[in-house]
Protein backbone atom coordinates (compact mmCIF):
# COMPACT_ATOMS: atom_id res chain seq x y z
CA UNK A 1 0.00 0.00 0.00
CA UNK A 2 1.44 3.53 -1.17
CA UNK A 3 1.11 6.44 1.00
CA UNK A 4 -0.41 9.51 -0.34
CA UNK A 5 2.59 11.82 -0.84
CA UNK A 6 3.97 8.31 -2.86
CA UNK A 7 0.40 8.80 -5.19
CA UNK A 8 1.36 12.55 -5.48
CA UNK A 9 4.80 11.75 -6.64
CA UNK A 10 4.17 9.35 -9.35
CA UNK A 11 2.65 12.49 -11.78
CA UNK A 12 6.01 14.48 -12.13
CA UNK A 13 6.05 18.34 -10.79
CA UNK A 14 6.22 19.95 -13.89
CA UNK A 15 2.02 18.47 -14.74
CA UNK A 16 1.17 19.99 -11.20
CA UNK A 17 2.72 23.75 -12.43
CA UNK A 18 0.73 23.31 -15.68
CA UNK A 19 -2.35 22.37 -14.13
CA UNK A 20 -2.73 25.00 -11.41
CA UNK A 21 -0.75 27.98 -13.92
CA UNK A 22 -4.00 26.73 -16.27
CA UNK A 23 -6.66 27.21 -13.56
CA UNK A 24 -5.13 30.34 -12.12
CA UNK A 25 -5.11 31.64 -15.98
CA UNK A 26 -8.94 30.72 -16.01
CA UNK A 27 -9.19 32.42 -12.81
CA UNK A 28 -7.92 35.76 -14.14
CA UNK A 29 -9.99 35.43 -17.47
CA UNK A 30 -13.19 35.05 -15.57
CA UNK A 31 -12.19 38.50 -13.48
CA UNK A 32 -11.50 40.06 -16.62
CA UNK A 33 -14.16 39.04 -18.90
CA UNK A 34 -17.33 38.60 -16.01
CA UNK A 35 -20.09 41.56 -15.27
CA UNK A 36 -21.85 39.63 -12.26
CA UNK A 37 -19.83 40.33 -8.89
CA UNK A 38 -20.75 37.07 -7.58
CA UNK A 39 -18.77 35.24 -10.67
CA UNK A 40 -15.88 37.82 -10.23
CA UNK A 41 -16.05 36.70 -7.02
CA UNK A 42 -16.13 32.74 -7.93
CA UNK A 43 -13.06 33.24 -10.13
CA UNK A 44 -10.75 35.06 -7.39
CA UNK A 45 -11.72 31.87 -5.36
CA UNK A 46 -10.37 29.84 -8.71
CA UNK A 47 -7.59 31.64 -8.75
CA UNK A 48 -6.56 31.01 -4.73
CA UNK A 49 -7.45 27.18 -5.29
CA UNK A 50 -5.00 26.54 -8.17
CA UNK A 51 -2.34 27.80 -5.67
CA UNK A 52 -3.08 26.07 -3.25
CA UNK A 53 -2.69 23.11 -5.28
CA UNK A 54 0.29 24.45 -6.33
CA UNK A 55 1.54 24.63 -2.73
CA UNK A 56 0.05 21.29 -1.64
CA UNK A 57 1.70 19.63 -4.15
CA UNK A 58 5.19 21.36 -3.93
CA UNK A 59 4.89 20.69 -0.47
CA UNK A 60 4.24 16.79 -0.65
CA UNK A 61 7.08 16.42 -3.17
CA UNK A 62 9.75 18.14 -0.79
CA UNK A 63 8.34 16.48 2.03
CA UNK A 64 8.10 19.54 3.97
CA UNK A 65 5.00 20.38 6.02
CA UNK A 66 5.25 24.26 5.87
CA UNK A 67 3.67 24.67 2.68
CA UNK A 68 0.63 22.92 3.59
CA UNK A 69 0.47 24.79 6.98
CA UNK A 70 0.48 27.88 4.07
CA UNK A 71 -2.79 26.10 2.69
CA UNK A 72 -4.32 26.26 5.87
CA UNK A 73 -3.79 29.93 6.39
CA UNK A 74 -5.15 30.58 2.52
CA UNK A 75 -8.35 29.16 3.42
CA UNK A 76 -8.56 30.65 6.58
CA UNK A 77 -7.94 34.43 5.58
CA UNK A 78 -10.22 33.53 2.38
CA UNK A 79 -13.02 32.77 4.32
CA UNK A 80 -12.47 36.19 6.42
CA UNK A 81 -12.73 37.70 2.98
CA UNK A 82 -15.38 35.79 1.57
CA UNK A 83 -17.49 36.92 4.62
CA UNK A 84 -16.68 40.73 3.65
CA UNK A 85 -16.87 40.33 0.33
CA UNK A 86 -20.45 38.94 0.21
CA UNK A 87 -21.61 41.74 2.83
CA UNK A 88 -20.62 44.23 0.07
CA UNK A 89 -22.83 42.49 -2.62
CA UNK A 90 -25.57 42.41 -0.13
CA UNK A 91 -25.16 46.14 0.75
CA UNK A 92 -25.08 46.63 -3.21
CA UNK A 93 -27.89 44.78 -3.99
CA UNK A 94 -30.20 46.34 -1.34
CA UNK A 95 -29.61 49.81 -3.30
CA UNK A 96 -29.78 49.57 -6.35
CA UNK A 97 -30.87 45.61 -7.07
CA UNK A 98 -28.60 44.55 -8.92
CA UNK A 99 -24.91 42.65 -9.22
CA UNK A 100 -24.11 43.52 -12.37
CA UNK A 101 -20.58 45.33 -11.54
CA UNK A 102 -21.38 47.21 -15.46
CA UNK A 103 -24.32 49.35 -13.28
CA UNK A 104 -21.77 50.81 -11.20
CA UNK A 105 -20.17 53.43 -13.17
CA UNK A 106 -21.10 56.18 -11.31
CA UNK A 107 -17.60 57.34 -10.46
CA UNK A 108 -15.75 57.43 -14.09
CA UNK A 109 -16.75 60.49 -15.20
CA UNK B 1 6.55 43.46 19.17
CA UNK B 2 4.62 43.82 22.08
CA UNK B 3 3.02 46.91 19.90
CA UNK B 4 0.99 44.64 18.06
CA UNK B 5 -0.56 42.64 21.00
CA UNK B 6 -1.05 45.63 22.74
CA UNK B 7 -2.48 47.25 19.43
CA UNK B 8 -4.90 44.04 18.93
CA UNK B 9 -6.14 43.92 22.67
CA UNK B 10 -7.06 47.74 22.08
CA UNK B 11 -8.99 47.19 19.80
CA UNK B 12 -11.03 44.56 20.81
CA UNK B 13 -11.73 46.66 23.81
CA UNK B 14 -12.28 49.48 21.91
CA UNK B 15 -15.67 47.63 20.61
CA UNK B 16 -16.94 47.15 23.99
CA UNK B 17 -16.30 50.51 25.11
CA UNK B 18 -18.84 51.86 22.64
CA UNK B 19 -21.23 49.86 24.49
CA UNK B 20 -21.00 52.75 27.29
CA UNK B 21 -18.83 55.83 26.10
CA UNK B 22 -19.91 58.58 23.69
CA UNK B 23 -18.20 59.00 20.37
CA UNK B 24 -15.63 61.71 21.72
CA UNK B 25 -14.43 60.01 24.85
CA UNK B 26 -13.63 56.93 22.15
CA UNK B 27 -11.83 59.03 19.98
CA UNK B 28 -9.67 60.65 23.10
CA UNK B 29 -9.22 56.67 24.53
CA UNK B 30 -7.94 55.79 20.63
CA UNK B 31 -5.80 58.35 20.94
CA UNK B 32 -4.16 56.80 23.80
CA UNK B 33 -3.81 53.42 22.49
CA UNK B 34 -2.32 54.98 19.87
CA UNK B 35 0.54 56.45 22.02
CA UNK B 36 1.06 53.55 24.29
CA UNK B 37 1.28 51.45 21.34
CA UNK B 38 4.06 53.90 19.62
CA UNK B 39 6.12 53.96 23.20
CA UNK B 40 5.70 49.89 22.66
CA UNK B 41 7.21 50.20 19.46
CA UNK B 42 10.16 52.71 20.42
CA UNK B 43 10.94 50.23 23.54
CA UNK B 44 12.32 47.91 20.78
CA UNK B 45 14.56 50.25 19.45
CA UNK B 46 18.11 48.54 19.04
CA UNK B 47 17.22 44.79 19.58
CA UNK B 48 17.50 43.33 16.58
CA UNK B 49 15.19 40.21 17.75
CA UNK B 50 13.10 37.48 16.20
CA UNK B 51 9.53 36.88 17.59
CA UNK B 52 6.84 34.30 16.80
CA UNK B 53 9.28 31.27 16.01
CA UNK B 54 11.21 33.19 13.73
CA UNK B 55 8.76 34.76 11.70
CA UNK B 56 8.75 38.12 12.78
CA UNK B 57 11.56 40.46 12.96
CA UNK B 58 12.40 43.92 14.35
CA UNK B 59 15.22 46.13 13.16
CA UNK B 60 15.90 49.62 13.82
CA UNK B 61 14.21 50.20 9.80
CA UNK B 62 11.21 48.21 10.33
CA UNK B 63 10.37 49.85 13.76
CA UNK B 64 10.68 53.64 11.87
CA UNK B 65 8.51 52.61 9.47
CA UNK B 66 5.83 51.18 11.97
CA UNK B 67 6.07 54.59 14.05
CA UNK B 68 5.29 56.70 10.76
CA UNK B 69 2.62 54.26 10.25
CA UNK B 70 1.25 54.35 14.12
CA UNK B 71 1.81 58.48 13.16
CA UNK B 72 -0.51 58.83 10.42
CA UNK B 73 -2.99 56.31 12.43
CA UNK B 74 -2.75 58.39 14.78
CA UNK B 75 -3.51 62.09 12.91
CA UNK B 76 -6.24 60.41 10.98
CA UNK B 77 -8.26 59.39 14.19
CA UNK B 78 -7.75 63.25 15.37
CA UNK B 79 -8.95 64.14 12.26
CA UNK B 80 -12.13 62.14 12.77
CA UNK B 81 -15.13 64.19 13.05
CA UNK B 82 -16.89 63.09 9.91
CA UNK B 83 -18.97 59.78 11.25
CA UNK B 84 -20.66 59.74 14.97
CA UNK B 85 -22.63 63.10 14.41
CA UNK B 86 -25.63 60.56 13.24
CA UNK B 87 -25.24 57.91 16.26
CA UNK B 88 -27.79 55.77 14.89
CA UNK B 89 -26.40 54.61 11.45
CA UNK B 90 -22.80 55.07 12.29
CA UNK B 91 -20.72 53.29 15.00
CA UNK B 92 -17.52 54.98 15.85
CA UNK B 93 -16.52 52.43 17.96
CA UNK B 94 -16.30 50.15 15.16
CA UNK B 95 -14.50 52.41 12.97
CA UNK B 96 -11.88 52.88 15.45
CA UNK B 97 -11.33 49.50 16.16
CA UNK B 98 -11.31 48.63 12.48
CA UNK B 99 -8.35 51.29 12.26
CA UNK B 100 -6.47 49.81 14.94
CA UNK B 101 -6.32 46.18 13.38
CA UNK B 102 -5.73 47.73 10.29
CA UNK B 103 -2.77 49.54 11.60
CA UNK B 104 -1.54 45.96 13.15
CA UNK B 105 -1.77 44.54 9.56
CA UNK B 106 0.49 47.26 8.45
CA UNK B 107 3.10 46.68 11.24
CA UNK B 108 2.69 43.12 10.34
CA UNK B 109 3.74 44.51 6.74
CA UNK B 110 7.02 46.20 7.64
CA UNK B 111 8.60 43.30 10.08
CA UNK B 112 7.58 40.30 8.50
CA UNK B 113 10.24 37.38 8.05
CA UNK B 114 8.29 34.94 6.88
CA UNK B 115 5.87 35.07 3.41
CA UNK B 116 3.02 33.99 5.76
CA UNK B 117 3.00 36.75 8.43
CA UNK B 118 3.62 39.11 5.10
CA UNK B 119 0.29 37.19 3.31
CA UNK B 120 -1.72 37.47 6.87
CA UNK B 121 -0.59 41.45 7.19
CA UNK B 122 -1.38 42.19 4.06
CA UNK B 123 -4.83 40.59 4.38
CA UNK B 124 -5.48 42.32 7.47
CA UNK B 125 -4.80 45.74 6.18
CA UNK B 126 -6.87 45.22 2.98
CA UNK B 127 -9.77 43.28 4.27
CA UNK B 128 -10.47 46.00 7.25
CA UNK B 129 -9.77 48.46 4.79
CA UNK B 130 -13.10 47.19 2.43
CA UNK B 131 -15.29 47.65 5.35
CA UNK B 132 -14.28 51.39 6.06
CA UNK B 133 -14.54 52.63 2.81
CA UNK B 134 -17.92 50.28 2.09
CA UNK B 135 -18.72 51.96 5.27
CA UNK B 136 -20.89 54.74 3.94
CA UNK B 137 -23.49 52.46 3.40
CA UNK B 138 -26.25 54.18 1.76
CA UNK B 139 -24.00 56.27 -0.77
CA UNK B 140 -23.94 54.77 -3.93
CA UNK B 141 -20.48 55.98 -4.21
CA UNK B 142 -19.24 54.49 -1.94
CA UNK B 143 -20.29 51.02 -2.44
CA UNK B 144 -18.98 51.38 -5.51
CA UNK B 145 -15.72 52.22 -4.47
CA UNK B 146 -16.31 49.62 -2.04
CA UNK B 147 -16.65 46.70 -4.59
CA UNK B 148 -14.06 47.89 -6.81
CA UNK B 149 -11.46 47.74 -3.94
CA UNK B 150 -12.35 44.37 -2.78
CA UNK B 151 -12.04 42.56 -5.82
CA UNK B 152 -8.92 44.55 -6.99
CA UNK B 153 -7.76 43.64 -4.05
CA UNK B 154 -8.11 39.78 -3.45
CA UNK B 155 -7.55 39.48 -7.30
CA UNK B 156 -4.26 41.08 -6.46
CA UNK B 157 -3.45 38.78 -3.46
CA UNK B 158 -4.53 35.98 -6.36
CA UNK B 159 -0.81 37.13 -8.25
CA UNK B 160 0.90 37.73 -4.62
CA UNK B 161 0.26 33.99 -3.35
CA UNK B 162 1.42 32.40 -6.56
CA UNK B 163 4.19 34.11 -6.91
CA UNK B 164 4.88 33.21 -3.12
CA UNK B 165 4.30 29.59 -4.36
CA UNK B 166 6.73 29.75 -7.24
CA UNK B 167 9.50 31.32 -5.24
CA UNK B 168 8.64 28.19 -2.89
CA UNK B 169 9.14 26.03 -5.26
CA UNK B 170 12.16 27.09 -6.54
CA UNK B 171 14.03 27.73 -3.16
CA UNK B 172 11.74 25.47 -0.89
CA UNK B 173 11.51 27.90 1.75
CA UNK B 174 8.86 30.73 2.90
CA UNK B 175 11.68 32.86 5.46
CA UNK B 176 12.79 36.13 4.04
CA UNK B 177 16.79 35.28 5.54
CA UNK B 178 16.77 31.47 3.76
CA UNK B 179 15.75 32.77 0.34
CA UNK B 180 17.99 35.43 0.43
CA UNK B 181 20.83 33.03 0.98
CA UNK B 182 19.87 30.32 -1.23
CA UNK B 183 19.51 33.21 -4.15
CA UNK B 184 22.84 34.43 -3.22
CA UNK B 185 24.30 31.16 -3.11
CA UNK B 186 23.17 29.42 -6.27
CA UNK B 187 23.46 30.21 -10.05
CA UNK B 188 20.78 31.82 -11.73
CA UNK B 189 20.86 29.17 -14.07
CA UNK B 190 20.71 26.51 -12.14
CA UNK B 191 17.09 27.97 -10.67
CA UNK B 192 14.22 26.37 -12.33
CA UNK B 193 12.64 28.72 -14.78
CA UNK B 194 9.54 29.26 -12.72
CA UNK B 195 11.44 30.88 -9.79
CA UNK B 196 11.66 34.45 -12.77
CA UNK B 197 7.74 34.21 -12.94
CA UNK B 198 7.44 34.21 -9.13
CA UNK B 199 9.27 37.40 -8.21
CA UNK B 200 7.79 38.68 -11.08
CA UNK B 201 4.26 37.98 -9.66
CA UNK B 202 5.11 38.92 -6.47
CA UNK B 203 6.43 42.50 -7.72
CA UNK B 204 3.47 43.02 -9.45
CA UNK B 205 0.91 42.01 -6.52
CA UNK B 206 2.66 44.29 -4.44
CA UNK B 207 2.61 47.42 -7.00
CA UNK B 208 -0.95 46.97 -7.32
CA UNK B 209 -1.18 48.07 -3.44
CA UNK B 210 1.37 50.35 -3.84
CA UNK B 211 -0.92 51.65 -6.98
CA UNK B 212 1.54 52.17 -9.44
CA UNK B 213 0.53 52.28 -13.55
CA UNK B 214 -0.63 50.29 -15.24
CA UNK B 215 -1.67 48.89 -12.04
CA UNK B 216 -3.31 52.09 -10.83
CA UNK B 217 -6.30 52.07 -12.83
CA UNK B 218 -8.27 51.63 -9.50
CA UNK B 219 -6.96 54.33 -7.48
CA UNK B 220 -8.84 57.42 -8.42
CA UNK B 221 -12.43 55.62 -8.36
CA UNK B 222 -11.48 54.06 -4.31
CA UNK B 223 -10.17 57.31 -3.47
CA UNK B 224 -12.89 59.14 -4.92
CA UNK B 225 -16.25 57.03 -3.40
CA UNK B 226 -14.63 56.21 0.09
CA UNK B 227 -15.60 58.76 2.94
CA UNK B 228 -12.34 61.36 3.13
CA UNK B 229 -11.29 60.16 6.41
CA UNK B 230 -10.51 56.87 4.95
CA UNK B 231 -9.42 58.06 1.96
CA UNK B 232 -6.51 59.64 4.21
CA UNK B 233 -5.79 56.53 5.95
CA UNK B 234 -5.70 54.38 2.40
CA UNK B 235 -3.47 57.22 0.82
CA UNK B 236 -0.77 56.96 3.97
CA UNK B 237 -0.80 54.21 5.53
CA UNK B 238 -1.65 51.40 3.21
CA UNK B 239 0.51 52.77 0.51
CA UNK B 240 3.58 53.16 3.34
CA UNK B 241 2.92 49.76 4.48
CA UNK B 242 3.04 48.21 1.13
CA UNK B 243 6.10 50.26 0.01
CA UNK B 244 7.73 49.18 2.91
CA UNK B 245 7.07 45.20 2.10
CA UNK B 246 8.08 45.89 -1.65
CA UNK B 247 11.32 47.19 -0.73
CA UNK B 248 12.06 45.33 1.57
CA UNK B 249 11.24 42.09 -0.91
CA UNK B 250 13.18 43.45 -3.91
CA UNK B 251 16.28 45.18 -2.26
CA UNK B 252 16.96 42.47 0.47
CA UNK B 253 16.27 39.28 -0.98
CA UNK B 254 15.87 39.47 -4.96
CA UNK B 255 18.65 41.74 -4.82
CA UNK B 256 21.05 39.14 -6.86
CA UNK B 257 18.27 38.65 -9.21
CA UNK B 258 18.59 42.23 -10.23
CA UNK B 259 18.57 41.26 -13.81
CA UNK B 260 15.56 40.06 -13.66
CA UNK B 261 13.18 42.91 -12.07
CA UNK B 262 15.37 46.35 -13.09
CA UNK B 263 13.90 46.92 -16.29
CA UNK B 264 10.24 46.29 -15.50
CA UNK B 265 10.50 48.36 -11.90
CA UNK B 266 12.15 51.26 -13.58
CA UNK B 267 9.88 51.63 -16.73
CA UNK B 268 6.49 50.93 -14.39
CA UNK B 269 8.34 53.95 -12.19
CA UNK B 270 8.68 56.06 -15.19
CA UNK B 271 5.23 54.85 -16.34
CA UNK B 272 3.89 56.09 -12.97
CA UNK B 273 5.46 59.32 -12.36
CA UNK B 274 4.20 60.12 -16.49
CA UNK B 275 0.61 59.28 -15.56
CA UNK B 276 -0.36 59.95 -12.25
CA UNK B 277 0.91 63.37 -13.16
CA UNK B 278 -0.24 64.12 -16.12
CA UNK B 279 -4.16 62.77 -15.45
CA UNK B 280 -3.97 65.13 -11.87
CA UNK B 281 -3.64 68.06 -14.24
CA UNK B 282 -7.23 67.47 -15.95
CA UNK B 283 -8.68 66.51 -12.32
CA UNK B 284 -11.36 69.53 -11.66
CA UNK B 285 -11.93 67.14 -8.27
CA UNK B 286 -9.41 68.29 -5.28
CA UNK B 287 -10.11 64.60 -4.15
CA UNK B 288 -9.10 63.08 -7.44
CA UNK B 289 -6.48 65.27 -7.81
CA UNK B 290 -5.03 63.95 -4.68
CA UNK B 291 -5.76 60.26 -5.88
CA UNK B 292 -3.33 60.80 -8.90
CA UNK B 293 -0.65 62.44 -6.74
CA UNK B 294 -0.60 59.63 -4.33
CA UNK B 295 -0.22 57.71 -7.54
CA UNK B 296 2.63 59.90 -8.80
CA UNK B 297 4.62 60.17 -5.11
CA UNK B 298 4.73 55.78 -5.62
CA UNK B 299 6.10 56.81 -8.48
CA UNK B 300 9.07 58.52 -7.04
CA UNK B 301 9.57 56.02 -4.08
CA UNK B 302 9.71 53.09 -6.61
CA UNK B 303 12.86 55.34 -8.04
CA UNK B 304 14.80 53.95 -5.08
CA UNK B 305 14.08 50.38 -5.49
CA UNK B 306 17.67 48.78 -5.99
CA UNK B 307 20.31 46.76 -4.05
CA UNK B 308 19.96 47.91 -0.52
CA UNK B 309 21.87 50.85 0.72
CA UNK B 310 21.86 52.30 4.34
CA UNK B 311 20.83 55.73 2.56
CA UNK B 312 18.57 54.60 0.49
CA UNK B 313 16.48 53.19 3.37
CA UNK B 314 16.88 56.00 5.34
CA UNK B 315 15.68 58.58 1.97
CA UNK B 316 12.52 56.34 2.01
CA UNK B 317 11.97 57.02 5.76
CA UNK B 318 11.97 60.21 5.16
CA UNK B 319 9.99 60.81 2.16
CA UNK B 320 7.12 58.99 3.68
CA UNK B 321 6.89 60.87 6.91
CA UNK B 322 7.07 64.33 4.48
CA UNK B 323 4.66 63.14 2.68
CA UNK B 324 2.26 61.47 4.99
CA UNK B 325 2.24 65.23 6.87
CA UNK B 326 1.40 66.99 4.12
CA UNK B 327 -1.50 64.57 2.95
CA UNK B 328 -3.26 64.50 5.91
CA UNK B 329 -3.28 67.67 6.45
CA UNK B 330 -4.41 68.63 2.89
CA UNK B 331 -7.33 65.95 3.37
CA UNK B 332 -7.88 67.61 6.35
CA UNK B 333 -8.77 70.68 4.84
CA UNK B 334 -11.41 69.00 2.47
CA UNK B 335 -13.13 67.18 5.04
CA UNK B 336 -13.96 70.73 6.37
CA UNK B 337 -14.37 72.70 3.50
CA UNK B 338 -16.62 70.05 1.49
CA UNK B 339 -18.83 69.55 4.31
CA UNK B 340 -18.93 73.58 4.71
CA UNK B 341 -19.40 73.24 1.66
CA UNK B 342 -21.57 70.08 0.35
CA UNK B 343 -24.89 72.36 1.29
CA UNK B 344 -24.18 75.27 -0.83
CA UNK B 345 -22.56 73.62 -3.74
CA UNK B 346 -23.52 70.49 -6.06
CA UNK B 347 -19.83 69.07 -6.11
CA UNK B 348 -18.62 70.47 -2.55
CA UNK B 349 -14.57 68.50 -3.75
CA UNK B 350 -13.84 70.68 -6.17
CA UNK B 351 -10.81 73.19 -6.35
CA UNK B 352 -13.75 75.99 -7.14
CA UNK B 353 -15.27 74.88 -3.63
CA UNK B 354 -12.23 76.31 -2.49
CA UNK B 355 -12.24 80.00 -3.87
CA UNK B 356 -11.72 82.22 -1.48
CA UNK B 357 -11.27 80.31 1.85
CA UNK B 358 -8.25 82.73 2.95
CA UNK B 359 -10.24 85.52 3.48
CA UNK B 360 -12.25 84.18 6.64
CA UNK B 361 -10.01 81.23 7.18
CA UNK B 362 -6.45 82.26 7.00
CA UNK B 363 -5.41 79.87 9.51
CA UNK B 364 -6.83 77.11 6.79
CA UNK B 365 -6.10 78.48 3.58
CA UNK B 366 -1.84 77.98 5.57
CA UNK B 367 -2.34 75.29 6.69
CA UNK B 368 -3.72 74.17 3.05
CA UNK B 369 -0.98 75.99 1.22
CA UNK B 370 2.31 74.48 2.85
CA UNK B 371 0.74 71.28 2.78
CA UNK B 372 0.54 71.82 -1.01
CA UNK B 373 3.64 73.29 -1.12
CA UNK B 374 5.31 70.11 0.70
CA UNK B 375 3.54 67.66 -1.93
CA UNK B 376 5.38 69.84 -4.97
CA UNK B 377 8.67 69.80 -3.16
CA UNK B 378 9.35 73.93 -2.79
CA UNK B 379 12.10 74.10 -0.69
CA UNK B 380 11.65 74.92 2.73
CA UNK B 381 8.98 72.33 3.34
CA UNK B 382 9.82 68.48 3.87
CA UNK B 383 8.92 67.12 0.37
CA UNK B 384 11.65 69.16 -0.85
CA UNK B 385 14.20 67.48 1.56
CA UNK B 386 12.36 64.13 0.81
CA UNK B 387 12.65 64.62 -3.37
CA UNK B 388 16.22 65.46 -2.66
CA UNK B 389 17.29 62.67 -1.30
CA UNK B 390 15.62 60.45 -3.28
CA UNK B 391 17.04 61.97 -6.33
CA UNK B 392 20.34 62.24 -5.32
CA UNK B 393 19.80 58.84 -3.68
CA UNK B 394 19.42 57.54 -7.66
CA UNK B 395 21.23 59.91 -9.42
CA UNK B 396 24.41 58.47 -7.24
CA UNK B 397 23.63 54.53 -8.68
CA UNK B 398 23.99 56.35 -12.12
CA UNK B 399 20.51 55.66 -13.16
CA UNK B 400 20.33 59.17 -15.21
CA UNK B 401 17.25 59.25 -17.29
CA UNK B 402 14.50 58.36 -14.88
CA UNK B 403 15.95 60.77 -12.34
CA UNK B 404 15.72 63.46 -14.98
CA UNK B 405 11.63 62.48 -16.26
CA UNK B 406 10.99 62.49 -12.31
CA UNK B 407 12.19 66.30 -12.20
CA UNK B 408 10.71 67.17 -15.11
CA UNK B 409 7.59 65.33 -13.81
CA UNK B 410 7.70 67.35 -10.58
CA UNK B 411 8.09 70.33 -12.45
CA UNK B 412 4.57 69.62 -13.91
CA UNK B 413 3.32 68.65 -10.42
CA UNK B 414 3.82 72.49 -9.41
CA UNK B 415 1.05 73.22 -11.90
CA UNK B 416 -1.56 71.28 -10.29
CA UNK B 417 -0.53 71.50 -6.71
CA UNK B 418 -0.50 75.82 -7.40
CA UNK B 419 -3.71 75.06 -8.94
CA UNK B 420 -5.35 74.74 -5.08
CA UNK B 421 -2.89 78.00 -3.87
CA UNK B 422 -4.52 80.07 -6.40
CA UNK B 423 -7.90 78.78 -5.50
CA UNK B 424 -7.53 79.54 -1.92
CA UNK B 425 -5.95 82.80 -1.87
CA UNK B 426 -6.73 84.57 -5.44
CA UNK B 427 -10.01 83.62 -6.50
CA UNK B 428 -12.70 85.47 -5.11
CA UNK B 429 -15.36 83.75 -3.25
CA UNK B 430 -17.55 83.77 -0.27
CA UNK B 431 -16.66 80.84 2.56
CA UNK B 432 -17.79 82.37 5.92
CA UNK B 433 -15.74 81.04 9.12
CA UNK B 434 -15.63 77.41 9.43
CA UNK B 435 -15.70 75.96 12.66
CA UNK B 436 -12.93 74.10 13.62
CA UNK B 437 -12.65 71.67 16.75
CA UNK B 438 -9.54 71.87 19.21
CA UNK B 439 -8.15 68.39 18.51
CA UNK B 440 -8.78 68.45 14.96
CA UNK B 441 -7.01 72.13 14.90
CA UNK B 442 -3.77 71.16 17.48
CA UNK B 443 -3.86 67.51 15.14
CA UNK B 444 -3.69 70.43 11.73
CA UNK B 445 -0.61 73.06 13.71
CA UNK B 446 1.00 70.40 14.62
CA UNK B 447 1.23 68.11 10.91
CA UNK B 448 1.93 71.40 9.47
CA UNK B 449 4.77 72.65 12.01
CA UNK B 450 6.06 69.16 11.31
CA UNK B 451 6.71 70.01 7.63
CA UNK B 452 7.82 73.66 8.12
CA UNK B 453 10.30 71.66 10.75
CA UNK B 454 11.43 69.10 8.77
CA UNK B 455 11.87 71.31 5.79
CA UNK B 456 14.32 73.47 6.80
CA UNK B 457 15.95 71.20 9.86
CA UNK B 458 16.09 67.90 7.85
CA UNK B 459 19.34 66.44 9.75
CA UNK B 460 16.87 66.23 12.62
CA UNK B 461 15.41 63.25 11.62
CA UNK B 462 17.59 61.94 9.27
CA UNK B 463 20.10 61.12 12.19
CA UNK B 464 17.76 58.98 13.86
CA UNK B 465 16.75 57.01 10.13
Amino acid sequence: MQSIPEIIRTIPLTNYIMLSSALFCIGILGVLTRRNAIIVFMAIELMLNAVNLLLAAFSSYYSDPSGQIFVFFIMAVAAAEVAVGLAIIVMIYRNIQSIDIGVLNKLKN
Amino acid sequence: MTAIIALSLFGISNLFLGFWFPRKTIQLVTLLFLVVSMALTVSDWNHELLWFGNMFRTTNTSINFSLIIQLAAFFVVAFSKAFGQDDEHTHPAEYYAIMLFSVVGAILMVSFDHMIVLFVGLEILSVAMYVLTGSDKRNLRSNEAAIKYFLMGSFTTGFLLFGITLVYGATRSFYISNIGTILTTTAPESMPSFLFIGVLLIIVGLLFKVSAAPFHFWTPDVYEGAPTIFTMFMSTIVKTASFAALFQLVSGIFGSLYTVWVLPVYFISMLTLVVGNISAVYQQSVKRMLAFSSISHAGYLILTVSSKQISTTSSILYYSLSYTLATVVAFAVLILVSEYQSARVEKPENFSSFEGLAKNNPGLALCFSISMLSLAGIPLTAGFWGKFFIFSDTFSRNIIYPVILAILMSAVGIYYYFKGIIAVYLKAGEIEKIEVPTLFKMALWACTLGTIILGIYPSLVKSVF
